[in-house]
């Protein structure tokens, strides 16, 4: 697909989706929207750019190794900060009887580790969503267009 | 207000539906999905589920498009 129109406007646009998907991340825990939401904004930001150039220039943004590290880096933070609720006496993935930091509720700062497992989730599930990408669209035979 | 603009959503994704499966040209039936997905966000979003709407929007328009859109400059564009 190789189009001016489809380029130009997907060039400008991929910045103000990242930016928005990253806000539904980092604000998961106070508005509507979290790690999933966000995560899959910025994955189909990254399809897009895939999509309206080359598959090439889109691996060389993110290559396909680089969203398999990083899927599984998301579920290993995850379950780091859930066992360390064990190293700390308590449960799996406890929160503020942990000692982690409580904030102030409706700040930014606040419910504890809420904000990282967000963060990593997003980085999952935006990874997840780029590797299902490529891997419809790498199959060996070339596209008819 | 919300009466008239809930019929009219609906009437509008009961179109969209019929569509989608009624149009002959694939490439037009997913632009028709994206549209029915849109419309359902707004609907998710009148039903004061505002998680779901952002979800739908991401998900349904988004993803789902893209995917199928991969699909079809992998095979034909015709039924």
């Amino acid at each position: 697909m190789e189009d001016l129109i489809v380029r130009t406007i997907s060039r400008t646009l991929v910045p103000f989706i990242q930016v928005y998907g990253l806000y539904i991340i980092l604000h998961g825990h106070l508005t509507p929207g979290g790690s999933f939401s966000g995560g899959a904004v910025l994955g189909s930001s990254m399809i897009l750019f895939a999509l309206s150039f080359n598959l090439e220039r889109g691996a060389k943004k993110l290559s396909h190794d680089a969203s398999t590290v990083l899927e599984c880096g998301g579920i290993l933070i995850f379950a780091m900060l859930g066992f360390y609720g064990i190293l700390a006496g308590t449960n799996f993935l406890t929160n503020l009887k942990a000692g982690f930091y409580p904030g102030v509720p409706g700040e930014f700062f606040s419910a504890g580790f809420i904000i990282f497992i967000t963060v990593a989730l997003a980085f999952k599930v935006a990874s997840t969503v780029i590797t299902l990408f490529y891997n419809l669209i790498e199959t060996e035979g070339e596209a008819h267009d | 207000m919300s009466i008239v603009l809930d019929t009219l959503l609906l009437s509008f994704l009961i179109v969209c539906a019929v569509a989608v499966a009624r149009t002959r040209d694939l490439l037009s039936a997913i632009i028709i999905y994206a549209a029915y997905s849109l419309i359902m966000a707004v609907i998710w979003l009148q039903l004061e589920a505002p998680d779901i709407a952002i979800t739908e929007a991401a998900i349904g328009a988004g993803v789902t498009t893209l995917l199928l859109i991969a699909t079809i400059s992998k095979t034909r564009r015709e039924e």
